[in-house]
């Protein structure tokens, strides 16, 4: 990344657009870029179970800040509109968004930034929570992502009693196929996904011979990027994000071509 | 929903809420991520109303010990107003 100096140029759009969704489906989305050619790498960011948020807005501009084209997809927008947090009470109540849509709303998101003209080809995924789950299932069950990010990601390990017909197999069950390097982080004090749950997924990673890095925090729980929550925890969240940048620059190529 | 947990009961009521009272069909119990509690985990509670949209369900998150109080309250107060109990209306009426 490139560091910035106070006499650099910088700007960014940000702005809600369609992409096309699982069964094709229009869903919303909102995507930030930099302003300029480009190339540059891509990043879709799958919410989290409190909704498509604002902490989420503003982590895909963050993403932008930093030289990516970033899209966020309204994975909840089959059950209609509304703030943020009734919508994902209304999902919450329902048992949660299926996989398979996820999984089309993830790709169409995928599509959508292949296809810029300022595109270098490359898209990575990144997710948190429920999202973090959904990141781990979609780079195993779908090609073209280059990076993954799974940030606390509860229930990749399930037991059959979890298992739902939205929720048929455990995403640890696809590791086989997982396509992209995947970085993960965790908070030792997490019990969603608790730290036995991460050391059987790691397990299986190594298994299959997959290219991964897990980062497990000392004194973090869940949710320690998000700032206003009392999980917080601001040294493991600027390591997290130092982590994150490193790892996107290493296998989405450089994201400073402002 | 990071762990899955949604209880959801049939209940026969009324609630009130942003938009005044309205009939109540449903409750669902969940234990995740609140959205306002301090805690990083709680039962949230949401009453919806199916006659308007999204924003009017009546929302609660409580802390896990503090649900267990609020369970204990309506056992006690049930106990209590049913006459099933000790300290019930008809004991404290003889």
């Amino acid at each position: 990344m490139q560091t910035y100096r106070t006499d650099m140029y910088e700007g960014m759009i940000a702005e809600t657009v369609t992409v096309s969704g699982h069964d094709d489906t229009a869903i919303n989305a909102y995507f930030a870029r930099p302003l300029g050619q480009g190339p540059f790498p891509g990043v879709v960011l799958i919410h989290h179970a409190p909704g498509w948020d604002e902490w989420y807005r503003e982590t895909t501009r963050r993403f932008a800040h930093h030289g990516y084209l970033a899209i966020s997809p309204n994975i909840y927008q089959q059950f209609g509109h509304g703030v943020p947090e009734d919508v994902a009470a209304k999902v919450r109540a329902v048992g949660g968004v299926a996989d398979d849509d996820v999984l089309g709303d993830v790709i169409g998101s995928m599509g959508y930034l292949k296809s810029l003209p300022q595109s270098n080809g490359k898209v990575g995924i990144f997710g948190t929570c429920s999202g973090g789950r959904q990141v781990y299932l979609v780079a195993c069950r779908a090609k073209g992502f280059d990076a993954a990010v799974d940030c606390w990601g509860g229930r990749v390990v399930m037991s059959q009693q979890e298992l739902t017909p939205k929720y048929p197999v455990a995403p640890i069950d696809y590791t086989k196929d997982l396509s992209c390097p995947l970085l993960g982080l965790f908070g030792e004090e997490d019990q969603f996904p608790s730290p036995q749950q991460v050391a059987q997924n790691e397990q299986e990673l190594k298994k299959y011979g997959k290219t991964y890095e897990f980062h497990m925090y000392p004194k973090a729980g869940h949710g320690f990027f998000y700032y206003n929550r009392p999980g917080y925890r601001q040294e493991q969240a600027v390591d997290g994000w130092n982590k994150i940048w490193d790892f996107f620059e290493k296998y989405l190529g450089p994201s400073d071509n402002h | 929903m990071c762990t899955g947990i949604v209880e959801n009961t049939r209940v026969s009521g009324s609630g009130k809420g942003p938009r005044g009272w309205f009939p109540l069909d449903q409750a669902s119990v969940s234990f995740d991520h609140p959205d306002h509690a301090q805690a990083e985990r709680a039962v949230i509670i949401d009453l919806p109303n199916r006659t308007a949209g999204p924003e009017s369900r009546i929302a609660i998150e409580l802390t896990p010990e503090s649900a267990r109080d609020l369970v204990r309250a309506i056992l006690a107060s049930l106990s209590r107003g049913e006459g099933t109990g000790p300290g019930t209306r008809n004991e404290s009426a003889h």
